[in-house]
């Protein structure tokens, strides 16, 4: 039966096709072990030489100083989480574009030019409004927000990657909402949420699909 | 048997085809050069399938400039996607039959 091995394979490259061609498969579980490994060592910088190993607590400290006093504390936790979301970012980048390589694909195509877009939308927004909230000295804000939105941001780009990120956008965003209702315990949500979640998930698919 | 055959369209009658039509299938645009890196064909292999599936009305094309580039990106028709619809469930069926 020729044209039915033909035909069976004709359905499987469509297959394989349609996957290719619809979602970016060069997502390392690598990045995520990184991205996490890099969150927990922001989340110590910020506690031991930011905040004065664990002495300054944000939310009664910060509440009964002028807010002009606490602005260049604030910035310093903004530095150093802007810190860890560039450094994850690059090296997320870095493990990408080495897969896509190694697979013998182009790290540029429609497919991740469209997870960036999809991802990057409510990141920004995210980051544009914990701008705000810093200005206006909300600081019990900060965590829930950055968990949040790059929550909201990873379910948004589940359709245009592994199916996973979808669940662990869920898990952040569940975490962020929950660190909302704990004021005070934001490095602990931190960690949990930016550190021990994305190394789970990254140990998870590098063994899934890499190793 | 008649009946599976029928729905098999020559049109999508090869490779390169039911590549094009796949990714079309599950993006609205796609440009030329991405298309031939997914399918991984030659530029001249890829410009002739698809002048055939455009005349055949499966696919429309549409011209326009990045910056100083050209960038030709091709979407499927309704025709071309109920076509192709077809075409698999036929080629399902063939399997089935077997």
């Amino acid at each position: 039966m020729k044209s039915d091995t033909k035909s069976i394979e004709d359905i499987k490259a469509i297959r394989k096709i349609m996957e290719e061609s619809s979602r970016f498969l060069s997502l390392s579980g690598l990045s995520g072990i990184f991205a996490g490994v890099t969150a927990i060592a922001g989340a110590l910088v910020a506690y031991f030489f930011i905040l004065d190993n664990g002495n300054i607590h944000y939310d009664e400290y910060f509440r009964s100083l002028p807010a002009k006093e606490t602005l260049s504390l604030r910035w310093q936790i903004i530095a150093d989480a802007a810190s860890v979301l560039v450094i994850s970012v690059l090296f997320s980048l870095y493990f990408s574009i080495k897969k896509a390589k190694r697979d013998g694909k182009n790290f540029w195509s429609p497919v991740s030019r469209r997870l960036l877009i999809n991802l990057f939308i409510p990141l920004a927004t995210g980051g544009i409004f914990i701008i705000v909230l810093i200005l206006q000295n909300h600081i019990q804000l900060i965590v829930p927000c950055f968990l949040i939105f790059y929550g909201l941001a990873l379910v948004n780009a589940g359709k245009f990657t592994f199916g996973e990120i979808f669940y662990l956008g869920l898990l952040e965003i569940i975490t962020g909402l929950a660190s909302a209702f704990v004021p005070g315990w934001g490095l602990i949500f931190w960690i949990f949420g930016f550190g021990i979640l994305h190394i789970a998930y990254g140990v998870a698919m590098y063994r899934k699909y890499e190793a | 048997m008649k009946d599976l055959i029928s729905n098999i369209n020559k049109v999508f009658e090869s490779r390169v085809r039911l590549g094009i039509m796949s990714v079309l299938m599950v993006n609205d645009t796609y440009d030329f050069n991405s298309l031939k890196e997914t399918l991984d064909v030659t530029d001249g292999n890829l410009a002739s399938h698809l002048k055939a599936l455009e005349e055949k009305g499966m696919i429309k094309v549409s011209k326009q400039f990045i910056g100083r580039k050209p960038n030709t990106s091709y979407s499927a028709t309704e025709t071309g996607i109920t076509g192709f619809r077809q075409h698999l469930k036929a080629l399902e069926n063939l399997i089935k039959e077997q």
